[in-house]
């Protein structure tokens, strides 16, 4: 992750198209790409019933990568995320039956996040690196351990199911609820997708990029690296909250699973195939993530994580940029 | 129909794929007779469960097959669409969406996992889908709340701990100290406290040496042995399954653990094949029901014979517990399709006439006959037995065997289990039927 460390001219192409800020073109056309894949999600989710579930849950664990990104424009990869992501799902798991209201929960999801990120992200920004990302994976592994273990409270691996919800007062039936989520979710990741947009392009997104390339430059500009990661680690967490409350709303079950490490690497491997140019790839990732991994199930059930295995390899060896990085040099390709 | 799929369109959703799914999802509703039967079908295909997943799979396609061969049920072929459960709940919930709404299944089989169960009952409800619970144990599912659409048919986890319990009291009455030692996940947590529940009410005053929950698909029991050795309980109860057993008894019985307590291993049937003569003899063993190879009096010894020989000749070992569940399963698909049928003068039945004829529904298995009753739980008997050798299995089968029949080690109807459990009063004891030699 940091073998461009001493050369930052030699970043990648795709990662320099964004960071340049080329103004004009690029951004009207990733504008004119979002509002494309919005609109077929939702033609997809229209006459595909069942596909709407999937693009629902696509959509949130993009939200939730959206978060790792972030921490990629910084050179880390945090191998733990899913933490958030089980935090926001578990607390309205634990919340539901008192309060059924969507649109309390879900702040609180993300309120709780947002804390739990605070609070660890004072401690794991003080690392870099490897050490970051495996400060994340224990810290992640911690949570799995107590909501598996306090039996009691979280009902195990057999996990707690999510009680019937309220969207503005009202009880919809379950084709108006899926539709409410589905909607949600879509917002809301258009709404994270705007926003990392602008902090991408603030100095304070700028200086990500900074720790990546050479953070002692960054402090001798009188940026402080930790308190730049810090922001980004909790706006990641927040992130991570909303998605987990998503994903409890959609899938209306939570397990422990939602935090074990697998779950983590599920994000990242999302990040990886989605690619990190722009705030699009995570949800072409999630979204090309779930939806090989529903059809390989359909095509050869006993045979699905080869398929989705096979599929990484071939990105991380013929298309490092990621889904992103392939339609982004297409785009500029036609644009020259 | 995935056949066609390219990676291309996977990864961008393409319009052509969702059309194409469109006009394969148009009649999922429709409740006219269909040309096929199409029953969607969720095990572990992958991970540590599929040892009970990958065989349930073969004797499900066994069964079809012969069925095929037979003319189908109510005159229809069968296709099964086996899924994964092995990538957790929110995958399994978006699967259970695409075999109702996109593959338009008649009828779903869930779940071995209990989580899987938890989270696909409450889709049937929503999706109005007959769904047969074909393995799960949990007893939470018709004990928190109301499943119209949902039938278990086979035993759960109560019956499934009190039967060696009794058994036990029967069979060493005098024992003081216990111990336990059971893997760390709901099942070993659930099964622990329904056990503890019972045996305060019907021997109290067991001291409880040690409680060990090793962690799910631990190696090495090395820990757990010494200290069981040391502490010398006169029992020590087990209800950990698959290669997690196996291990337990291997390391176990390697520092004579067996010959210093009486073990009592609930899930014992599904690992004896592997263990072979490795699993001592004497001790208490259980299958999740009354499906031994040994049944000393199964209801259609024919049909036994026919399914054990059958699954042997194709998969060269003999059935486990959860490929007797599936075949349970299946025998409560016909009989239930059959009485929905009768019950609409021959017309196809819909989902809500389909679920109607299953409440209350009694079907043949090859031991027994099964009722599910009208909460949607089944009633197997189960049959405990202790470990023995005979020239017939190169492994451990039940001797002295109890058949206790399910409605008296049942939690009753709108009660709770570890409630119910608590009411038990030791002159139950006095109801236990006598061993058959076996």
């Amino acid at each position: 992750m940091s073998g461009d460390r001493d050369a930052p001219a030699a970043a990648p192409a795709h990662v320099q198209v964004h960071a340049q800020g080329p103004a004009g073109v690029t951004l009207a056309r990733e504008g004119a790409l979002a509002l494309l894949a919005a609109a077929a999600a939702i033609l997809v989710a229209w006459a595909v019933p069942w596909l709407k579930f999937v693009l629902t849950l696509a959509l949130a664990k993009g939200i939730a990568v959206l978060g790792i990104l972030l921490l990629l424009r910084a050179g880390q990869v945090s191998f733990g995320h899913a933490m958030f992501l089980a935090t926001g799902a578990y607390t309205v798991a634990f919340v539901a039956p008192r309060i059924e209201e969507v649109l309390l929960l879900l702040p609180l999801a993300m309120l709780l996040a947002t804390l739990l990120g605070l609070a660890v992200g004072l401690f794991v920004v003080r690392y870099r690196d490897i050490f970051f990302g495996m400060l994340n994976l224990a810290l992640s592994m911690v949570l799995y351990s107590l909501l598996e273990k306090l039996y009691d409270y979280t009902k195990g691996t057999d996990g707690i199911r999510v009680a019937a919800l309220r969207f503005a007062g009202t009880v919809p039936g379950r084709e108006t609820q899926e539709w409410l989520m589905f909607g949600l979710a879509l917002l809301l990741a258009i709404g994270f997708g705007l926003l990392v947009r602008a902090y991408l392009g603030s100095p304070m997104g700028r200086a990500l990029a900074g720790i990546k390339t050479r953070e002692t430059r960054l402090e001798f500009m009188g940026i402080s690296a930790r308190r730049v990661l810090l922001f980004a680690y909790v706006l990641s967490a927040l992130m991570g909250g909303a998605a987990g409350a998503l994903v409890a709303m959609t899938s209306r079950h939570v397990t422990p699973q939602l935090a074990y490490w697998t779950s983590s690497g599920e994000l990242v491997f999302i990040a990886i195939l989605g690619g990190a140019g722009s705030a699009l790839g995570p949800f072409l990732g999630a979204a090309g993530f779930e939806l090989v991994r529903v059809y390989a199930a359909a095509a050869v059930a006993e045979a699905w994580q080869l398929i989705l295995g096979s599929v990484l390899l071939l990105v991380i060896l013929f298309a490092p940029g990621g889904i992103w990085g392939m339609l982004s040099g297409r785009l500029r390709g036609r644009g020259a | 129909m995935n056949d066609a799929i390219t990676r291309r369109d996977a990864l961008l959703g393409a319009a052509a794929t969702a059309g194409s799914l469109l006009l394969a999802g148009g009649n999922a509703r429709a409740q006219a007779r269909p040309t096929e039967l199409r029953i969607g079908i969720t095990t572990f295909l992958s991970g540590a469960a599929s040892v009970f997943g990958v065989p349930a799979r073969q004797a499900a396609e066994l069964l079809f097959e012969e069925i095929n061969k037979a003319g189908g049920i109510a005159g229809l072929p069968v296709r099964a669409y086996f899924v994964d459960e092995a990538p957790g709940t929110d995958h399994l919930v978006g699967e259970y969406r695409r075999l109702v709404q996109n593959e338009g299944v008649y009828v779903v089989f869930a779940s071995i996992s209990s989580g899987s169960c938890l989270a696909c009952t409450p889709l049937s409800d929503e999706m109005r889908k007959t769904t047969l619970l074909w393995d799960c144990g949990t007893q939470r599912i018709f004990e928190e709340g109301k499943h119209p659409y949902a039938f278990r048919t086979q035993g759960y986890g109560t019956p499934e701990v009190l039967a060696p319990l009794l058994y036990l009291l029967k069979h060493k009455p005098d024992f003081r100290t216990l111990a336990v030692i059971n893997q760390d996940y709901a099942w070993g947590r659930d099964s622990w406290e329904l056990w503890k529940a019972a045996m305060d009410a019907l021997k109290p005053g067991v001291r409880v040496v040690a409680e060990m929950f090793p962690r799910f698909g631990a190696p090495d029991y090395s820990t757990e042995v010494t200290r069981l050795l040391a502490a010398r309980p006169d029992v020590i109860l087990s209800t950990s399954w698959g290669g997690d057993l196996v291990t337990l008894v291997r390391q176990a019985s390697e520092r004579r653990l067996f010959e210093r307590s009486t073990f009592v291993l609930p899930v014992a049937e599904a690992s004896m094949q592997v263990l072979g003569r490795t699993m001592p003899a004497g001790h208490v063993i259980g299958a999740r029901g009354d499906h031994w190879n040994n049944h000393p009096q199964p209801k259609d010894p024919a049909r036994l014979a026919k399914f054990v020989d059958a699954y042997r000749a194709k998969y060269n070992e003999y059935p486990i517990y959860p490929c007797h569940h599936m075949a349970q399963a299946i025998s409560a698909l016909q009989a239930g399709l059959g009485r929905a049928i009768q019950a609409k003068g021959g017309g196809w039945p819909n989902d809500l006439e389909l679920a109607n004829a299953f409440r209350g529904l009694t079907f043949d298995t090859p031991t027994s006959s099964i009722t599910l009753r009208e909460d949607g739980q089944g009633l197997e008997d189960q049959i405990v037995g202790l470990s023995s050798f005979n020239d017939r299995f190169p492994f451990a089968v039940p001797r002295d065997m109890i058949m206790f029949p399910a409605a008296m080690v049942s939690t009753p109807v709108g009660q709770k289990s570890v409630d119910w459990l608590k009411t038990l009063k030791p002159e139950m004891l006095a109801q236990v039927p006598a061993p058959i030699a076996g």
